[in-house]
């Protein structure tokens, strides 16, 4: 890759490897587009851009400029303009006309290229602030036919990056649970896919329950429970292979898998032959397990901190579950949650400054967010059954299960609660899901 | 990739789904630090993940000869066997007491309400206390075994007490001799 200003910004030759070989493994009935995404909260003040249609090499399968358009709009904090206002459609900055962008208050114009680049192709783009004249960005980014979509959110992730002073998340992918059928005979799958919901792969079919997948943090493995056997037992499944470990089968129940920042460890949850739940860490290299918490209450869905060294997990110890706080290298729990009778599943922003959390809310399982040193509580949502929260890794929304209508489907909302989308399966129930790291 | 080298992956990968079933099984032992092999990953879109174990369904008790009745149901956030399912207690219990060989399995559940890894602990809860008043009526520890699905497997589809008060059960599955 070269870069136009001198910024490193190319797609790693590991997230290509891992596009081509888990489609490999997918199911042929599976589409592309498995999830739809609808906006169901924004804000009127978002900053107005327009992306203009790259110049092609002729018919592509991707239309990369309306990749990078739907991410922004669907942040919630850009306005983006619809192509037919377009002025005109220039392919360099060069060919920008400022003042007629101005007129439509426009403040930001991306136009970009598509061009040869070896055996593959290259995206181009540009972004012009067109209040100033001044050219923000200039990249290109080596790409394939079968990535373009990837390369449009890689731009989408600099622009937002760029405009906003924040990483953007849309480079990212998502796991999440299908269920499909009645009760008799339902079937679960565990779905890997972009952020956006495309290219959507299934990585493990089952006629039995799949729960609670984890991303390993560099974003290669998944942890997950599934009942095959009709057992509980944690696996992880490295990505790329498809092969998997059984890592936790014992007797009992084996749940709630949670890596460690560095990515050799797994907080999970253990019972006891009386049924007693309680946090281990389990090292993934040496299997030994080290006993966390200690109490004949049940103590689950464990999350490390940001540094590494302390658990947040669920415990009825009090009567109601809360969330506690302990280190891993012993001592008493803390409990972190007082507003609200019931608060379970904490997983941490990555700031490490505040915990997403399911709370009971008027009689309804709602997302808050829970400021980790006051212990404030903000409610984010407004469903009934609102649960599995997970941040984005850049910290700016949270995307959670969300029953509406009888039906459960995924659902964003930005931590400011001021965005929120709405994601349905094409068919049956979409649950549990875990946003990736950066990829 | 060229065409043909993807073909041939999918072939591959398709033997390996065809001929899993046929081979015996192997599954680890607990916390085994062998990786399940590529086939039994392929395996568990096959039907060779449990039902064929013996272990997933009820089966008809024919020699004995009645109908005991295999759930019971709580409450809210309960796990407090209600006075209406002694008698469910009581007859499971006498057939278990008469022949020390049947073993059940106490599958817990709870409604959909609330976060899911706690709903596990909480179907657990649940069976745990089937499992005790069992052992008071003197059924041998050994004859029962305890398995959480949470909210994972509900019976009833809908999302009102009628269907959750349907989903929050124990059912007393006989799981062989």
């Amino acid at each position: 890759m070269h870069s136009f200003n001198g910024r490193p910004g190319s797609i790693s030759a590991l997230t290509l490897g891992l596009l081509l070989l888990v489609g490999l493994l997918s199911s042929p009935a599976w589409g592309d587009s498995e999830l739809t995404i609808q906006i169901t909260r924004g804000t009127a003040a978002g900053i107005p851009v327009a992306i203009v249609p790259f110049a092609g090499m002729g018919p592509l399968p991707v239309d990369v400029a309306s990749v990078v358009e739907a991410d922004l709009a669907r942040s919630g904090r850009f306005q983006t303009l619809p192509r037919k206002d377009m002025p005109q459609q220039p392919t360099t900055a060069a060919g920008i006309d400022a003042s007629q962008w101005r007129i439509l208050k426009t403040d930001y114009v991306t136009i970009g290229r598509l061009v040869p680049n070896g055996a593959g192709l290259a995206v181009e783009f540009e972004v012009v602030n067109v209040l100033t004249g001044q050219r923000l960005l200039g990249y290109s980014i080596p790409t394939t036919t079968e990535t373009l979509r990837l390369a449009g959110h890689r731009v989408a992730d600099m622009i937002y990056e760029k405009i906003l002073g924040i990483p953007g998340a849309f480079a990212t992918r998502i796991a999440y649970v299908s269920i499909e059928g009645p009760p008799k005979t339902r079937h679960w799958r565990l779905v890997v896919a972009d952020a956006d919901g495309e290219n959507a792969r299934v990585i493990l079919d089952a006629p039995e329950p799949i729960m609670s997948p984890a991303w390993s943090p560099d974003g290669t493995r998944l942890a997950y429970v599934s009942f095959e056997g009709r057992n509980p037992a944690v696996f992880v499944q490295t990505l790329v292979t498809g092969a998997r470990e059984r890592v936790s089968g014992r007797a009992g129940i084996n749940g709630a898998p949670a890596w460690s920042p560095d990515g050799r460890k797994l907080a999970i949850t253990l019972s006891q032959p009386d049924g007693n739940l309680d946090v281990f860490l389990l090292d993934l290299d040496s299997r030994q397990l080290t006993r966390i918490t200690e109490d004949p209450a049940i103590d689950t869905e464990p999350c490390f901190s940001v540094d590494g060294q302390s658990l947040y997990f669920t415990s009825d110890r009090a009567g109601r579950p809360q969330i506690y706080r302990i280190g891993l290298a012993g001592g008493k729990p803390t409990r972190v949650t007082f507003e609200g009778a019931y608060n379970a599943r904490a997983r941490i922003a990555p700031d490490g400054k505040s915990l997403a959390v399911v709370t009971q809310d008027q009689g309804a399982y709602r997302i808050a967010l829970v400021d980790v040193d006051s212990g404030r509580s903000r409610v984010l949502t407004s469903g009934s059954l609102d649960i599995a929260p997970s941040f984005a890794p850049n910290g700016q929304n949270v995307m959670y299960s969300s029953r509406e209508g009888g039906r459960a489907g995924l659902a964003t909302v930005s931590v400011d609660g001021s965005v929120a989308t709405r994601i349905n399966g094409r068919a049956g129930e979409v649950r549990d899901p875990a946003w990736s790291p950066k990829l | 990739m060229t065409r043909v080298l993807k073909m041939a992956l999918v072939v591959a990968f398709g033997a390996l789904l065809a001929g899993c079933p046929k081979k015996p099984t192997t599954v680890p032992s607990a916390d085994s630090k062998s990786a399940v092999s590529q086939a039994s990953t392929a395996g568990v879109s096959g039907d060779a993940t449990g039902r064929g174990r013996g272990l997933a369904e009820a089966t008809p008790m024919g020699d004995t000869n009645v109908t005991v009745q295999s759930i019971i149901h709580f409450d809210y956030d309960s796990s407090a066997i209600k006075p209406e399912y002694t008698a469910v207690i009581t007859s499971q219990a006498k057939r278990l007491a008469a022949n020390r060989t049947l073993k059940l399995r106490l599958e817990g559940h709870t409604d959909e309400r609330g976060s899911s890894e706690y709903n596990i602990g909480l179907g657990e809860r649940r069976a745990q206390a089937v499992k005790r008043a069992l052992m008071l009526e003197g059924v041998a520890e050994a004859q029962l075994a305890t398995v959480s699905f949470g909210a994972e497997r509900p019976v009833a589809d809908g999302h009102s007490e009628a269907a959750w008060s349907q989903n929050r059960r124990v059912e007393l599955v006989d799981a062989g001799r």
